[in-house]
C-alpha cells in the first residue's frame, strides 16, 4: 500500500496505461462554495485534485461534512458552480451527463413504487427512446446480473433493502454505462446484508469493466472495494491522500487476510493523521 | 375480486343499512320525544320551548317522507321519487361535465404553478381568492356571458352548460391546490435520479411527478365531485336553469308548508347524488392506486 502524503498533483494518465487514454474522471485545482457572498457562505471542497483511470474503483471515503457527496454530485454534474477544471471522459461534467455517460446509485434505493421491478430497471432505457421489446429483453438481462430473475413482477414494496439496492444497481447499470458513480449506496443496510453486496457489486464491478467512484464512510468497505481510495479531509474539504490499495485476491475470501487488515490499519491511520487539530 | 373481498363490501353495505335504520330511528324518537314535552303540562314544558321544534310541519314524518318518495302529484302519472331521480340524473350530467373540466383546468394550473417557484408565488393567491367570489354573484354573469360570447362553439351554448361551467369553478380548485402539492411530492433523490438521465421536464413530469401526486390527486377529486354537485345545484337555483335538483329544492321551498315531505325528499336525493359521486371516484381510487401500488389516501 503506497501513502501519498499530500493531494496527488495532477497526472494525465497513469504510467501503465495508454498515453492516448482519456482517463475516467479527472479533477484539477476544483473548488465549490455553497452561499457564494451569502452569510452563510460555506467552502465545501479545496482545491481538489484526483485522476480515475477507466476500470478503477475508487473511494471517496472521510467524515461527515468533508464534502464527498459534493463532489460527486459535481462530477455527475448535479451540481455546478465550481471552479477548476472537471473533465468526464475528456468532456465537461454537464455534458457527459446529457450523453448518459454515467449512472448513478444512491443510499436510498428510490424505486418508483408505481412500477414493478422489471419497469424499474427499463426506466433509463424508456428515457433514452428504446424499443419495448428490447427494454424488456435487457431488464431481463440485469435481473440475472443481480441475480433476482424471479422478481421481475414484484413490487418494490415486496423487496427488502438489499434487494430494492440490488434492483436500483440493475436499473443503473441498463444501459452499460461506463462510469458508476455510487453514493453511499450500502448505508442503510444491514452488516450481512452490506457484506453480500460489497461481494456482489465486485463480481458486477470484475464482469463488465465499468469505472467506479464509491462514496462511503465505511474503513472496511473502502479497503474490501477499492484499487484506490481518496481520503477526504473536512472543513474545507479536500483530499488528504489518495492511497492504492492492493490486495492480493479480491473477493470474499480477501476479508480474513492479513493484507487486509494492514490495508484496515493503514487508512485509519492516515485518516486520523487527516483529522482537524 | 376475491371472495374475503366480497365479504367485506358485504359487511359495509350492512353496517351502512344499520346506520341509517338507526338515524331514521334516532329521528322518531327526537320527534316523539319533542311531542311528548308539548303535550305534557308540566315545567318541563319549558325545556322543549329551547329545543328545535318537532310538530309535523317542521319534522315530517319518516313514514310520511317515505310515503312522498312514492306519491304520485296530481295530473301525473309518475310517482315523486322517480320525477326527483330524472332530474338528479340531469344534475348529475351538469356536475359531470363540469368535474370534468375542473380536473383539467386544475391540472393545468398545477402543473404551470409546479414550473416556477416565482409563478407559484406569484398566483396561488388569485387561485384562493377566486374562491372567496359568492357562487351567486357569478352563476347570472356566466350564464348571460355563455349565451352571448360562446357562439363560435360548434354546439349551440346551452344553459345548463353555464351550470357546469359554474360547478368547473368549484372543482378546479382542490385540483390545481393538491395537484400543486403532488407535483412537488418527489424526493429531491428521485428528482437527482431522473437529472443523472438527462430526462426533460416532460419526461421527469409524466413518470415521476404525475404518478407520485395520484394519491394527492384522488383525494383532491373527492372533494371536487362532491363539490361539482353543491356547484351544480347551487348554480340551477342562481342561473335559473330548469329541469335539475336545483330548481327542485326551490320550487319545494317555495311551497313548503303545503308538503314539506317533498323537500326532505329532494334534500335527501341531492345528499345522495353527493355521496355516489364520492364512491364512485373512492372506487376508481380504489383500483387505479392499488395497481399502482401506492397507499389510498382519504
Amino acid at each position: 500500500m503506497n501513502t501519498q502524503a499530500d493531494p496527488v498533483p495532477a497526472e494525465p494518465a497513469a504510467a501503465d496505461s495508454e498515453p492516448d487514454q482519456v482517463p475516467a474522471v479527472e479533477v484539477r485545482g476544483v473548488s465549490k462554495t455553497f452561499n457564494p457572498s451569502g452569510s452563510n457562505e460555506v467552502l465545501a471542497l479545496q482545491d481538489i485534485n484526483l485522476t480515475v483511470t477507466a476500470g478503477d474503483f475508487v473511494t471517496l471515503i472521510g467524515p461527515s461534512g468533508c464534502g464527498k457527496s459534493t463532489l460527486l454530485r459535481l462530477i455527475a454534474g448535479l451540481v455546478d458552480g465550481s471552479t477548476g477544471t472537471l473533465l468526464v471522459n475528456g468532456k465537461s461534467a454537464d455534458q457527459a451527463r446529457l450523453d448518459r455517460d454515467y449512472s448513478m446509485v444512491f443510499q436510498k434505493a428510490g424505486l418508483f413504487d408505481w412500477r414493478n421491478v422489471s419497469r424499474n430497471i427499463e426506466l433509463p432505457l424508456e428515457l433514452m427512446g428504446w424499443k419495448a421489446a428490447e427494454r424488456r429483453q435487457r431488464s431481463a438481462e440485469m435481473l440475472e446480473l443481480v441475480k433476482l430473475g424471479e422478481f421481475a413482477q414484484h413490487h418494490p414494496s415486496q423487496l427488502s433493502g438489499g434487494m430494492a439496492q440490488r434492483v436500483a444497481i440493475a436499473r443503473a447499470m441498463s444501459f452499460s454505462p461506463a462510469l458508476l458513480l455510487m453514493d453511499e449506496p450500502f448505508g442503510a443496510l444491514d452488516e450481512m446484508t452490506r457484506e453480500h453486496m460489497q461481494n456482489e457489486l465486485l463480481r458486477i464491478w470484475s464482469d463488465t469493466q465499468t469505472t467506479v467512484i464509491f462514496v462511503t464512510h465505511s474503513i472496511s468497505e473502502a479497503v474490501f472495494l477499492s484499487t484506490k481510495v481518496a481520503v477526504m479531509s473536512p472543513r474545507p474539504g479536500r483530499i488528504a491522500a489518495v492511497i492504492d490499495n492492493e490486495l492480493g485476491t479480491r473477493g470474499d475470501s480477501a476479508r480474513d487476510s492479513p493484507q487486509f487488515f494492514a490495508n484496515v490499519s493503514t487508512l485509519r491511520k492516515v485518516l486520523r493523521s487527516g483529522e482537524p487539530q | 375480486m376475491g371472495w374475503s373481498r366480497l365479504r367485506g363490501s358485504l359487511r359495509q353495505v350492512i353496517v351502512f343499512t344499520v346506520f341509517v335504520i338507526l338515524l331514521m330511528a334516532g329521528y322518531t324518537a327526537y320527534k316523539a320525544f319533542g311531542q311528548a314535552l308539548d303535550d305534557a303540562q308540566t315545567d318541563w314544558a319549558v325545556v322543549g320551548s329551547f329545543l328545535p321544534r318537532t310538530d309535523d310541519l317542521t319534522m315530517p314524518s319518516v313514514f310520511e317522507i317515505i310515503s312522498g318518495i312514492f306519491a304520485e302529484p296530481r295530473g301525473l302519472n309518475e310517482t315523486f321519487g322517480s320525477i326527483v331521480l330524472g332530474e338528479a340524473v340531469f344534475t348529475l350530467r351538469e356536475a359531470a361535465v363540469g368535474f370534468a373540466a375542473g380536473v383539467v383546468v386544475g391540472l393545468a394550473i398545477a402543473i404551470v404553478l409546479s414550473s416556477s417557484r416565482l409563478l407559484e408565488r406569484a398566483l396561488v393567491p388569485y387561485v384562493i381568492a377566486s374562491q372567496t367570489i359568492p357562487l351567486i354573484a357569478i352563476a347570472p354573469i356566466v350564464v348571460i356571458w355563455g349565451r352571448r360570447n360562446l357562439e363560435f362553439l360548434p354546439w349551440e351554448w346551452q344553459d345548463w352548460m353555464s351550470v357546469s361551467l359554474i360547478a368547473t369553478y368549484l372543482t378546479f380548485f382542490p385540483v390545481a391546490i393538491n395537484g400543486l402539492r403532488g407535483l412537488q411530492s418527489p424526493a429531491p433523490q428521485s428528482l437527482e435520479l431522473m437529472d443523472s438521465y438527462a430526462a426533460g421536464r416532460r419526461q421527469t413530469l409524466w413518470r415521476l411527478r404525475l404518478p407520485s401526486s395520484l394519491p394527492y390527486l384522488f383525494s383532491a377529486f373527492k372533494i371536487a365531485a362532491t363539490a361539482s354537485v353543491v356547484g351544480a345545484i347551487v348554480g340551477e337555483i342562481s342561473a335559473g336553469v330548469t329541469g335539475g335538483l336545483g330548481r327542485r329544492i326551490l320550487l319545494e321551498a317555495q311551497r313548503y308548508t303545503t308538503g314539506p315531505e317533498r323537500l326532505y325528499v329532494a334534500v335527501l336525493c341531492a345528499a345522495a347524488l353527493g355521496i355516489f359521486v364520492f364512491l364512485t371516484i373512492s372506487l376508481v381510487e380504489h383500483s387505479v392506486l392499488r395497481r399502482k401500488g401506492a397507499e389510498a389516501t382519504l
